[in-house]
């Protein structure tokens, strides 16, 4: 099976890496060659350096016979857009796209994008440890 | 008419300052700090900012009414494919204009239905082309929506298709010549026109076939 990450930051690196572990064939994306260094030294899986809205890029990433792709860029607008291009041009079903925007999350899920919103997560998760904490709570209203 | 434009550069701001002198009711965003403080001692209270792909930057910016039109032209393709999809899908926004950036851009604006869109590149190169027909293929019309584009092709004196019939031609699959203008006289291109040297033909066919047609009126 094979896998495109495209943003290969602190979240695109890791999500590469560990599904190259389980397995999958990986080629990673970035503009930048340094972030091959964010791989590791274990890394064997493939490295383009260009931008996603480069649909020569993508090719040479293989998107033509990918099984699924990862957008984690840092902007957002960017990876609703390549998203969408790599959905609706080169019909791959599994795109999973990262958004740190709550509001344009929910607008792109609703139009059938499979969104990640690391900023609704962790909205939830601080908001869960207060509610957890061994204090006082508000009564309920 | 309300018109709600993003991105206060030099398009964004001479096209705000161009409604407001005819009347209409214009809304501008701009993201950059000092672009903005500037535009706002110009323009006062049109002016709006912040990141318009924020919802609720779009919102204060009063796209609920909905804007007649809103016309994207910062300098960012991906951010202004963001807002026409928002304006339209989230909106209900009628119309929209996109502006493209980087013509290599232009596929992702039609893949995804943002039109119209005016990218200058793109048009400055049509210029030349229409000014230096040196590829001898001028583009006069083109129809993303369509997949077709419309096209004016010079035979040359030497042609290969100078005396051939239409309907003996070898056109590219998706191509049809329309019309022949000959000596200042028009008609409609018919399969038992013959081609000459000189003639303005008109052809409609798909982007991309081009190259094909050239070969076939053009070669010698």
């Amino acid at each position: 099976m094979k896998a495109i990450v495209i943003g290969c930051g602190r979240v695109g690196s890791t999500v590469a890496t560990q599904l190259q572990e389980e397995g999958w064939d990986v080629v990673a994306v970035d503009e930048k060659e340094e972030a091959l260094g964010r791989l590791g030294e274990g890394w064997s899986g493939g490295f383009v350096v260009g931008h996603g809205m480069d649909t020569s890029v993508l090719r040479r990433a293989g998107i033509e016979d990918a099984d699924a792709v990862v957008v984690a860029t840092d902007g957002d607008n960017t990876n609703i857009v390549v998203g969408q291009v790599v959905q609706k041009r080169f019909g791959i079903d599994c795109v999973v796209v990262r958004l740190l925007d709550p509001a344009r999350a929910e607008f792109y899920e609703q139009q059938g994008m499979r969104t990640v919103c690391p900023t609704s997560n962790a909205i939830e998760r601080l908001t869960e440890a207060v509610r957890a904490c061994d204090v006082p709570q508000p009564a309920q209203v | 008419m309300y018109v709600l434009i993003v991105g206060g550069g030099k398009i964004g701001a001479n096209l705000a300052r161009s409604l407001l002198r005819v009347g209409h009711e214009v809304t501008l965003v701009e993201q950059r700090r000092d672009r903005f403080e500037r535009l706002e001692d110009e323009l006062e209270h049109v002016v709006v900012h912040g990141d318009a792909t924020e919802i609720f930057v779009l919102e204060r910016a009063g796209i609920q009414r909905p804007p007649s039109i809103v016309v994207a032209v910062t300098g960012d393709d991906e951010d202004n494919i963001v807002i026409c999809q928002l304006a339209r899908e989230r909106y209900g926004v009628d119309k929209v204009i996109a502006r493209v950036n980087d013509p290599r851009n232009q596929v992702h604006f039609d893949l995804l239905g943002v039109s119209p869109t005016v990218c200058a590149t793109s048009s400055i190169m049509a210029l030349i082309e229409h000014e230096v027909p040196e590829h001898g293929l001028v583009h006069l019309l083109e129809l993303p929506k369509e997949n077709v584009e419309i096209v004016e092709v010079l035979i040359p004196p030497d042609a290969d298709c100078a005396g051939t019939r239409i309907d003996r031609l070898q056109l590219p699959e998706g191509a049809r010549l329309i019309s022949v203008k000959r000596n200042g006289q028009f008609e409609i291109a018919d399969g038992d026109t013959s081609l000459r040297a000189g003639d303005q033909v008109l052809a409609i066919l798909q982007p991309g076939k081009e190259d094909e047609l050239r070969r076939v009126l053009l070669k010698s």
